[in-house]
């Protein structure tokens, strides 16, 4: 199930050096037309349909349609990813409709940084760093 | 055919910059984010240099990069033990169990950590009931480190809500890079969007890489990378067998399309010691949106069964007594090899399509439950796909499934190289020396270092020690960086030095550039043209060759000596046309760098098929000619070493040791 980006929606992320799109499709697939300003997915069979696209599209330009190798028309699935939640909407082919809500994150996103990643962990023992073990925690012994 | 060079005659010369460090990390996956939240600990203090690059963007690479509905390894409440005699038998009894037992004994961790970054873990609560992430919190369950109950799907397997699950890894990796960097001075140490084509030996000593180079896939640029240690943590190899959809439909891989075998490629070209590259991994998922089965089976309890309504794994066919002639005591523990198989063979006699049944699980379920319970139950069903595979999700969608009311079709997948899932096809790597059994010559000094010095490899490719999964790879990412840092603050009189000429790199890796522009306009069409082949056209000439040579989809996963040996010998011709892939921007570049690392990591694949005279995998792949599992004369590792300046592989025997008993 390729992505798509609907041309009405996208900007091209104008006021940014790249668009959000092809900074994040793991795949490297999304990119931009610079004459037009708008996205597209310029390798749709290398597609994994993995929605990182769809998820972090400010303007909800992008959506998925249906591997066209295998997939009947007339389907979608999509996201509404927020800060600590993501909200899916099915609709069938036969127009039902599903909605499910899931938890995604219980930190807020950002959280840890230089500055508390650490924090509160023990300092390493260099007179350990060729044993088992990690920096905070003994392997187990059975 | 005439060779073709790059002179940069007629594209551009990129720009080329070096970077200095001490640890490089290749690969941001989860063993990469777990290798850099390790090192940069274990660094720090000591002043040393962590670096880490990433072909994509860290929050989402790697084969986490869509999400997970579950972490398939966390021992918990059971024993290491358990899961090395678990990992062995589903692995037709092939495995180093002193890197499986290590891993074992740290991966629980790293899911603690998960958990206390934000990750959302399911909880058992009191009413024996499952609880979601925000459920379990808010009623006050504790976390898995203070006691509470996961909700475990499989003996090893907990269920999570893990959408997030790479995002939230990935900023802890990070936030560990920029401690190091901001405490070291370095300009910058996380580099995203540049493609490592290979590592680059040093001057001083022949055996050691003294770093890597790679390009930008954004802008004209080439990086060299120089490191006293260098950890390959790359995925495995995806798209090198021809795939069941094959247009756009190819992208709909079981194991994450991008995985290009660039780990294999850069530890082969550097000589480290492989093994088990015979194995590979051919999971059975719903057909052809490829979503999950393991909560289905484990978690809903669905069976699957053939179109007459038969078990097709039930011990008492003839199917299966055939299945333990053949191959002995592990068909008889129906490991996932032996489950495939036996799905094959009920397939094969036209009783397909086969069925997972996954209306009658949940009426069964419906049975136990109130309405609202199992409208739970049904978000969970989804949340299974909506996490790590929602194009299966779609599928269903477009074709009017529902789970409660119909069964779905089920089906083996083209083949995959990999090592950290169910598979274990890697690198001979040392093992961490203190497990009792373990021989001396599995341990030369520095945990999951390969046998090239200062050369250490995490995840997918670590050969023989599969079931490591996501958080085992995490776990695998900080052993080997650990180890790591050790070899550094050990050596501390080596400084690395580039023994190769940079330029001469540079041209090599922009071949495909100068090849497109000096040719490009010979005919009418770029996309036609003698004088070159482009990516895509050249991959589907691999996936073809491995199709019908190596055993894929188009024999039944079939191969012999002789189709072997006839499937290299176009391999051959294949590999010569290489050098004439022609990348017409840098995308294309980067697919052609691709391409040139899926090409070894498959003929490896081929070359220890042949070597080993038996089906140790069937269900995975058969040799016709030895359609049998040969324990006195095959259960043992196969090792390879590739020679680049010959282009020919070693092959050998190595003894099995057991460590922990039957």
């Amino acid at each position: 199930m390729p992505s798509f980006v609907i041309t009405e929606k996208c900007d091209g992320c104008k006021a940014q050096d790249k668009t959000a799109c092809q900074y994040i499709c793991p795949n490297d697939l999304m990119t931009l037309d610079r004459e037009k300003m708008k996205a597209y997915n310029q390798e749709p069979e290398q597609c994994w349909e993995c929605y990182n696209c769809v998820k972090i599209c400010p303007q909800q330009a992008i959506e998925v349609r249906g591997y066209a190798d295998f997939c009947p028309l007339g389907a979608s699935v999509i996201p509404m990813r927020g800060q600590d939640a993501i909200m899916w909407t099915i609709k069938f082919r036969n127009g039902a409709i599903k909605r499910f809500k899931f938890p995604i994150r219980t930190t807020p996103e950002g959280y840890w940084k230089a500055e508390n990643i650490y924090e509160g962990l023990p300092e390493p023992d260099y007179s350990k760093i060729k044993g088992p073990g990690f920096f905070n925690y003994e392997a187990r012994k059975e | 055919m005439e060779k073709e060079t790059c002179t940069f005659s007629y594209c551009q010369r990129p720009e080329i910059t070096e970077v200095d460090t001490d640890f490089l990390i290749i690969g941001g996956g989860m063993a990469g984010a777990g290798a850099a939240y390790e090192a940069a600990r274990w660094a720090t203090p000591k002043g040393l240099k962590v670096t880490l690059v990433d072909k994509a963007a860290m929050d989402r690479s790697g084969a986490v990069a869509m999400g997970l509905s579950a972490i398939n390894t966390y021992i918990g409440e059971n024993k290491v033990e358990d899961y090395v005699r678990y990992v062995r038998a589903d692995l037709m009894g092939i495995i180093r169990e002193d890197l499986v037992y290590d891993l074992g004994r740290h991966v629980d961790n790293s899911v603690h950590m998960f958990e206390e970054w934000g990750l959302p873990i399911w909880k058992k609560g009191a009413d024996g009931w499952s609880r979601d992430g925000f459920q379990a919190r808010d009623e006050g369950i504790p976390s898995l480190k203070d006691g509470g109950t996961p909700c475990r799907s499989g003996k090893w397997q907990i269920m999570i809500n893990g959408e997030s699950y790479k995002v939230i890894v990935a900023e802890a990796g990070k936030a560990a890079l920029e401690y190091n960097r901001k405490a070291t001075g370095q300009a910058q140490n996380l580099f995203e969007r540049v493609f490592i084509t290979r590592l680059v030996r040093d001057a001083n000593d022949p055996k050691r890489m003294a770093g890597a180079i790679g390009f930008s896939v954004r802008e004209n640029k080439v990086y060299l990378f120089k490191a006293k240690a260098i950890l390959i943590a790359c995925g495995g190899a995806v798209n090198v067998f021809r795939p069941r959809s094959t247009k756009e439909g190819m992208g709909r891989a079981w194991y994450p399309v991008w995985n290009s075998g660039s780990g294999y490629y850069l530890g082969m070209t550097a000589g480290a010691e492989m093994t088990m590259m015979e194995n590979r991994f051919v999971p059975a998922r719903f057909k052809d949106g490829y979503g999950p089965v393991g909560a289905w089976f484990l978690f809903f309890k669905a069976k699957a069964t053939n179109a007459l309504g038969e078990d097709y794994c039930a011990k008492d066919t003839p199917e299966f007594k055939d299945a333990v002639q053949r191959y002995g005591k592990w068909a008889e523990a129906l490991g996932t090899a032996i489950r495939n198989h036996l799905m094959m063979q009920t397939m094969k006699q036209g009783k397909g399509p086969v069925l997972m049944n996954t209306h009658i699980a949940m009426q069964e379920l419906a049975k136990q439950m109130d309405a609202k319970r199992f409208k739970h139950l049904e978000a969970e069903a989804w949340e299974d796909f909506l996490d790590m595979c929602i194009g299966q999700a779609g599928l269903w969608a477009a074709n009017n499934v529902e789970p409660d009311k119909v069964p779905s079709e089920i089906m083996p997948t083209e083949p995959y190289l990999l090592g950290s899932h169910a598979g274990c096809a890697g690198f001979w790597v040392s093992g961490p020396g203190d497990i009792p059994g373990a021989p001396a010559e599995w341990f030369w000094g520095y945990n999951r270092m390969g046998t090239v010095p200062g050369l250490f490899f995490a995840g997918d490719v670590v050969g023989a020690s599969g079931h490591k999964f996501s958080s085992g790879s995490h776990a695998e990412g900080r052993i080997a960086a650990k180890a790591a840092i050790a070899f550094i603050l050990d050596n501390p009189g080596y400084t690395p030095t580039i023994g190769e000429d940079i330029n001469a790199l540079a041209a090599e890796m922009y071949l495909p550039f100068e090849i497109y522009e000096k040719y490009k306009t010979y005919s009418t069409d770029p996309k036609v043209n003698p004088y070159y082949i482009k990516p895509d056209m050249y991959q589907a000439r691999l996936m073809k060759i491995a199709d019908e040579y190596f055993g894929g989809i188009g024999t039944w996963y079939m191969t012999s000596k002789t189709m072997i040996e006839e499937g290299l010998k176009k391999l051959q011709l294949l590999k010569e046309d290489a050098n004439k892939l022609a990348a017409s921007n840098l995308h294309e570049l980067l697919r052609c760098w691709e391409n040139y690392h899926r090409t070894l990591a498959l003929e490896a694949h081929a070359r220890h098929i042949l070597f080993r005279e038996e089906s140790r995998y069937p269900g995975y792949y058969y040799r016709g000619d030895f359609d049998f599992v040969d324990d006195n004369n095959w259960r043992c590792f196969v090792n390879s070493v590739y020679d680049p300046a010959t282009d020919t592989f070693t092959i050998k025997k190595v003894p099995y040791v057991q460590i922990i008993p039957d």
